[in-house]
């Protein structure tokens, strides 16, 4: 091949017009889109999804407060994944996967952000705190 | 060695390494179509502004315990009223969704219709945190009270500002569309929004699990 046909292949490129390596490159035609359908039950599952957790806090339905805390936390992460798939439309597919792939970098980096800052704080007050108790005696 | 072997005339065929170069690197800077990734950009910022709450879900989780003798969340949380406040951001979200539909359709007076409609909710929901805000300083529970306070009205209040921009974007493109139409430039904007917007609901959620129903279990 010379430079001739070279740049003409970077000229089909550029205007999308067939060519092996034009495929995967589907700029700005893989947004996803909901339908009603996706929307209605979008909607139906988060209603329900945030009615039960308030009717467990509000009327004490568990008698055991961590075990409510851990029913309303899975509740919580139940409602976002149903947000994420119908009303953001995530799936694996939309720009090539990257975006999926932002989401599950930013879900681990949150995790350990929340995770860990909870877990350090916790032993620096369980740890800490009973020594300035005992210096101030 | 002379220069000449270097610097080939362009008509003149690539020696067969280069030529091979030229299938894997594209050296050509080949033009995209405006606005080919502005929702993968879209998305990056939103991934971003998750790590901001991250960090402020991070403080509230620390310090939403350390109360300083002053009022706790079982005395200033009334939690009718956060499920009143987050059904108008859920019914917000369907209705964007329905502005979503509607801009699909192609219908810009819909489109508009259900813009102007999730704005209502959005107003709503905004409103009614204020008067939660304002009862809570009124009662003397202000950010200085307590760490408690001070990162609860830093996150509740960061998600809160946050929706104020969206009612302002939402506001903006609403005057886009009657003024251009649905081009293609605004169906992006929309788009784009729909995420912001989507997005706000799913902080929400963890807002009133684990500031609001875990504070009245605290």
């Amino acid at each position: 091949m010379n430079a001739k046909n070279y740049n003409d292949l970077a000229h089909r490129h550029a205007h999308g017009e067939a060519n092996p390596h034009a495929i995967g490159h589907g700029h700005g035609h893989d947004e996803a889109h909901g339908s009603l359908r996706d929307y209605v039950i979008g909607f139906v599952l988060s209603v329900v999804l945030t009615a039960i957790p308030f009717w467990l806090v509000m009327s004490g339905a568990i008698a055991d407060k961590s075990t409510t805390a851990l029913v309303i936390a899975a509740f919580a992460v139940v409602q976002v994944i149903v947000h994420m798939v119908y009303f953001l439309h995530m799936n694996g597919k939309a720009e090539g996967g990257w975006n999926m792939l932002a989401l599950i970098f930013t879900a681990v980096v949150v995790l350990i952000v929340i995770s860990g800052s909870m877990w350090v704080m916790y032993h620096m007050n369980a740890n800490m705190m009973p020594m300035h108790m005992e210096q101030m005696d | 060695m002379s220069d000449a072997t270097h610097h080939q005339d362009v008509s003149a065929p690539l020696p067969a390494s280069l030529t091979k170069l030229g299938k894997f690197w594209d050296l050509n800077e080949h033009d995209h179509p405006e606005g080919h990734s502005t929702m993968l950009g879209f998305w990056i910022y939103l991934m971003s502004d998750c790590l901001i709450f991250a960090m402020l879900f991070a403080a509230f989780g620390v310090l939403g315990g350390n109360y300083a003798a002053g009022p706790g969340p079982r005395e200033l949380f009334e939690l009718p009223l956060v499920a009143v406040n987050t059904s108008m951001l859920l019914f917000s979200s369907i209705t964007y969704g329905f502005a979503m539909l509607a801009m699909q359709r192609g219908s810009v007076s819909q489109t508009q219709m259900w813009l102007l409609i999730t704005a209502v909710f959005g107003a709503a929901f905004l409103s009614i945190e204020l008067y939660e805000f304002a009862n809570l300083i009124h009662e003397g529970a202000t950010p200085q009270r307590s760490a408690f306070l001070s990162s609860f009205f830093t996150l509740v209040g960061t998600h809160g500002l946050h929706v104020t921009f969206g009612l302002i974007w939402l506001f903006t493109l609403v005057v886009q569309v009657s003024r251009k139409g649905l081009i293609q430039a605004n169906k992006r904007r929309l788009m784009c929004l729909s995420l912001f917007w989507h997005f706000l609901d799913v902080v929400w959620i963890g807002v009133f699990t684990f500031v609001y129903l875990m504070g009245m279990l605290r």
